[in-house]
């Protein structure tokens, strides 16, 4: 029995050995949240180092380029040494001279040029064909070089060189959006029939809403199909959703190949049946139409996925109350049954939707010209070894699929995500 | 759920609709699986039905694209002696199998063994920063594949320039060819070990545990003799889908790995593009056949593990 | 747990052991990479006992420019076009290959002299003679087209038509089909109007093309009837026609003949073997073999008289070869400055142009 005189002012609680029991408590749960935590390190400091610092490194070469700094110092200490809007005279066509006779010998004429390429056309040919003659140069060097190639003294191509000399160049993110330097190093669009990118984008973001609508059209009568059944049967059944998951994405694309090719085995069976005639074969493949397909059907398990685990929570006897209320069964499906599957529609859709945009091997294959997708420019400018375009793409697309994925984890919640 | 008897006619006819709907749909996920079967059987090195077999006559059919599996590569594959050795050692699609299956085996064991860990310490609730650290760990699955494949790539043909952002970078040699592949397709498997084995412990009764723990286990033991049993389904699954990952990948092996590390999907990827071999549908079709066989292993599980848990399969 | 370690390492041991000598090279795939193997590769380890692990890809330029690029080198011979060659010789990419190391002609010839003019790089040695060319199923066009400009005409040969998907070649058909006489293509296409001219021509035929990456994806268009016409390596043509009976049927007219050499990357992890099969290889009986398993010409004066029979034993090789008189009515040398030159910049056009 409390002694209620002391009442006034109570006692700490203690621990058994005489410790304030809220430290104690408290040093229990930093306890466990260290061991939590320390369970999880491995695998984190795994991830960090092995995906997303590799991310990082490729992402910073997108506004980072050293192929000109590094190969004419000369250009570019002349260019510290003189400020923007300097006359370009003998000293710069000496410093010019100079790192192009240095790059004839280190053979890093072309990628010089290459990089001067990007801003203004026919800068490769022209260090190209310069240093070739590099050695043959004698002061006065402008009217050596001039003599050469008469394009050196374009003040373009100055101002693009001088701004190739920093390392850290906006360029590269100008150049993904269609964008690049005016004359008066103002921003304008790029002309007209180099402008792609913004295209491609607008392109992939649209079909991929497409796609995403599509297999929710398909996805959700299977899904409520298998969560409704008897478990036995529904199992069977999910195979047949499960297989496709499992096979190789290679097989399923040339299958599509094999049935949608104009002498496949869909265009025979329309054929055969008289919807179409034996010359109005209906062009599938190698086009948006065949990328489309495609994904759909590979994407379609991710769809039916998450919308069967959410579907197999919701009980029967709503629907069953709303009939018995007298309201219809379109309007039962509509106000009862569908609300509740929302969560997993947002959270099938919402994947879908990032994994469509972020697509390679199956636009590449099928695509044809029109149906290549956002990645597969990355990959063409990795393969050409234009490491820092690459990199821009690659750069907005993640950020992209970032922001989805932060939608995602607000809607929904990472730790939701079922796969069935 | 069977239509219920006060479903008027057009309630009756929907739901017939909407059953061929579904029919309908199943057969879109099926028919490209099932496709590739018979065209293994092609005479011909075309990726068409010809009229011979769509007439079933036998001469458009052959087991040829089964035997290339074997030859492709081969430096005599008419001789009768050292067939085995010449088979084991040059055969292209033979050598595509034992690498799939090297690094898919290693890829797996690392993505399960640290997925596992990682998902027990995800699953407590005293888990601190639990979002961000789940988000960082999914993001492989997330991440479009072509910028994984081309970081990579950079990473591992230098993996100590990392360091550059801490001053001058030095050079280290490539870490590409094995040790590379097997450490990104463990990073690529480790997303699905994590979403299988944490939705497994949700349904994992702490109390089990503590009562080991009452009982004078210690967490080692506790943890293989106690919760390892039970969640192992999960953990297997988990695996299965690292494992089906690795397996099925093909962009981060056509950038990572050297002649040497040509897997199955490499090699398909060369039968579609550069050779146009129909080999592939043979591959293909065995892949297939291999891949029910997987389903149904995991289904027997997953039915043997509710089973266990007391949970009645409905 | 200690057993699993064991045997894991062990594995691990195993698979990583020593292994024999061993070469990598890559080439373009399909009938040219199958013939490439049955002249050079098999006999080179059947010599040497040196194991050649054959790569392909769509174009071989692209992986070893991101390898020595990267500093990631793992293939050790590349097979690379002309134009391909000389730029990345020129930007340091490629070993030199001393052309005085490589064997001389039966009769005692130097390799200098007996490779045709302009064939021995300062990186690269020739081996064979392409063209692209266009070709036609038979079956389909009983009465086909006879020249170039057949191809873009789409009335009096309907049917979509199939095109590589990069500038080269397709820029000079379509300017020879638009009236512009051989000799005068590149002087042309050296002009923005010429450039664009190429261009307008082809946005006459543009919605029926279907694009083509890989050399082997021309011969099964042609055979899935899902083009009636398209440009191809000639060699694949006439390996589908030769040894799969295909009616397939090459039009020289407006032919563009092109070289295939052999570079070593810069920094190749095996380069002596490396050099090794690149003399082996060069040598006038193996160029003259490959002439056996595909319709390319070898590179060398004393290989040409030793072509006879296709594999199968009784069709004459020398109609098909590029460089047959018969076949070079309408034929333009690829130039390799102006695509050395030029490349990045059409290939930027042109991609931009495909989107659209």
């Amino acid at each position: 029995m409390a002694d209620t005189s002391t009442l006034g002012a109570t006692a700490p609680l203690t621990t058994a050995d005489g410790r304030p029991l809220s430290a104690a408590l408290a040093q229990a749960h930093a306890k466990s949240r260290r061991s939590a935590f320390l369970l999880v390190a491995p695998l984190l400091i795994f991830v960090l180092l092995t995906f997303i610092l590799p991310i990082g490194q490729l992402l910073v070469r997108s506004v980072s380029d050293t192929d000109f700094a590094d190969n004419m110092p000369n250009l570019g200490a002349w260019f510290d040494a003189n400020p923007a809007g300097s006359e370009i005279d003998e000293s710069a066509y000496a410093a010019l001279a100079a790192d192009l006779q240095a790059a004839k010998t280190n053979k890093t004429a072309g990628k010089v040029g290459e990089r001067i390429n990007y801003d203004v056309s026919g800068s490769r040919s022209l260090f190209t064909s310069t240093a070739r003659s590099a050695d043959k140069l004698e002061p006065p060097y402008e009217a050596a070089l001039l003599g050469i190639k008469p394009g050196w003294d374009d003040p373009k191509l100055w101002q693009a060189m001088r701004q190739a000399s920093n390392t850290l160049t906006p360029n590269f993110f100008l150049a993904a959006v269609d964008l690049q330097r005016g004359p008066d190093g103002g921003i304008e669009r790029a002309p007209e029939e180099r402008r792609v990118y913004i295209s491609i984008f607008i392109r992939t973001f649209a079909l991929s809403a497409l796609i995403t609508c599509i297999t929710l059209l398909l996805g959700y009568p299977i899904a409520h199909l298998l969560a409704t059944m008897p478990l036995r049967y529904s199992n069977i059944l999910m195979i047949m959703v499960l297989l496709p998951f499992w096979t190789s994405l290679l097989v399923r694309t040339t299958s599509w190949i094999v049935l949608l090719q104009s002498q496949g085995v869909l265009n025979d069976l329309l054929v055969v049946a008289g919807v179409i005639t034996e010359d109005g074969r209906i062009r599938m493949i190698y086009n948006q139409i065949g990328t489309v397909i495609a994904m759909t059907h590979i994407l379609l398990p991710f769809m039916v996925l998450p919308l069967y685990s959410v579907m197999r929570q919701i009980p029967p006897s709503y629907v069953r109350a709303a009939r018995s209320l007298g309201a219809t069964s379109w309007t039962a499906f509509r106000r009862i049954y569908l609300p509740q599957t929302l969560p997993g529609l947002a959270a099938g859709a919402l994947l879908v939707f990032i994994l469509s945009v972020g697509y390679y091997i199956t636009p590449a294959l099928v695509g044809g010209a029109k149906g290549q997708l956002i990645s597969n420019l990355i990959a063409f400018h990795f393969e050409n070894a234009n490491w820092s375009m690459a990199a821009a793409i690659a750069t907005i697309l993640l950020v992209a699929v970032l922001i989805l994925y932060w939608v995602y984890d607000r809607l929904i919640g990472i730790d939701n995500l079922k796969l069935g | 759920m069977a239509l219920p008897i006060y479903a008027t006619p057009l309630e009756r006819l929907w739901r017939y609709a909407y059953l061929v709907a579904c029919a309908l749909i199943f057969l879109f996920l099926m028919a490209p699986i099932l496709i590739v079967i018979p065209l293994s059987f092609n005479a011909e090195p075309y990726f068409t039905f010809t009229p011979k077999m769509l007439a079933l006559d036998p001469e458009g059919y052959s087991t040829r694209w089964y035997r290339l599996l074997l030859d492709f590569g081969m430096a005599a594959p008419e001789a009768t002696t050292g067939w085995w050795a010449d088979m084991w050692n040059n055969a292209a699609w033979v050598r595509a199998a034992k690498n799939s299956l090297i690094i898919g085996f290693f890829a797996t064991v690392v993505a399960t063994s640290l997925g596992t860990l990682a998902a027990l310490g995800l699953s407590r609730p005293e888990m601190p920063w639990r979002r961000p650290i789940m988000a960082m760990l999914i993001s492989p699955m997330i991440v479009p594949i072509i910028i994984t494949a081309t970081g990579l790539f950079f990473f591992y043909s230098n993996p100590c320039g990392i360091l550059g952002v801490f001053g001058p970078a030095p050079a280290c040699g490539r870490l590409t060819g094995w040790i590379g592949v097997i450490l990104a397709h463990a990073t690529l498997g480790i997303p699905f070990v994590i979403i299988t084995v944490t939705a497994t412990l949700t349904g994992f009764d702490r109390s089990l545990s503590r009562a080991a723990a009452s009982l004078g286990a210690t967490p080692r033991q506790n943890f293989f003799r106690i919760t390892l049993p039970l969640i192992l389904p999960g953990v297997v699954s988990g695996g299965l889908f690292a494992f089906v990952t690795s397996f099925d990948e093909v962009v981060v092996v056509l950038f990572l790995a050297d002649a040497n590390q040509q897997t199955i999907p490499r090699q398909m990827w060369n039968g579609i593009r550069e050779a146009i071999s129909p080999a592939i549908l043979s591959a293909a079709t065995i892949l297939v056949v291999i891949s029910v066989l997987l389903l149904t292993a995991v289904e027997v599980l997953r039915r043997r593990s509710e089973r266990m848990r007391g949970v009645s399969p409905g | 747990m200690k057993r699993i370690l064991t045997t894991t390492t062990a594995l691990m041991l195993v698979t990583f052991s020593a292994q024999a000598e061993e070469i990598t090279v890559m080439s373009w795939g399909g009938a040219y990479a199958e013939s490439q193997i049955e002249a050079y590769h098999k006999p080179f380890t059947a010599q040497t006992g040196i194991t050649v692990i054959s790569v392909d890809a769509d174009n071989p330029a692209v992986p070893v420019q991101a390898q020595v690029e990267a500093g990631n080198v793992s293939i050790d011979v590349a097979d690379l076009e002309y134009p391909d060659a000389v730029r990345m010789c020129d930007e340091g990419l490629l070993e030199p290959i001393d052309a005085a190391t490589l064997p001389p002609a039966p009769d005692g010839t130097p390799a200098v002299d007996d490779f045709l003019p302009g064939l021995l790089l300062e990186c690269a040695v020739t081996t064979i003679t392409f063209s692209t060319i266009f070709a036609y199923d038979t079956t389909v066009f009983a009465d086909g087209p006879k020249v170039i400009a057949d191809f873009f005409d789409l009335e009096k040969f309907p049917g979509k038509r199939g095109l590589g998907k990069r500038p080269r070649a397709n820029l000079e058909m379509a300017l020879m089909a638009d009236g512009v006489p051989a000799p005068e293509v590149y002087a042309v296409l050296s002009t923005p109007e010429g450039v664009d001219r190429a261009f307008a021509k082809l946005d006459t035929i543009k919605s029926d093309v279907v694009w083509w990456e890989a050399g082997a994806q021309p011969p099964q268009l042609l055979a899935d009837g899902e083009v009636a016409m398209t440009t191809a390596y000639n060699g694949r043509i006439f390996n589908a026609a030769a040894s799969e009976g295909k009616p397939f049927v090459v039009v020289w007219d407006g032919q563009i003949q092109e070289y295939d050499l052999w570079v070593i990357p810069k920094g190749a992890p095996n380069k002596e073997a490396a050099m090794e099969f690149v003399k082996f290889s060069t040598d006038t009986q193996r160029l003259a073999d490959q002439a056996k398993y595909i319709a390319y010409g070898p590179a060398r004066k004393s290989s040409a008289a030793l072509i006879g029979l296709y594999k199968d034993g009784k069709t004459e090789m020398a109609p098909h070869m590029p460089t047959n008189p018969a076949n070079m009515t309408n034929a333009l040398g690829s130039d390799f400055e102006f695509w050395a030159d030029n490349n990045k910049d059409l290939e930027e056009r042109f991609n931009a142009w495909l989107a659209k």
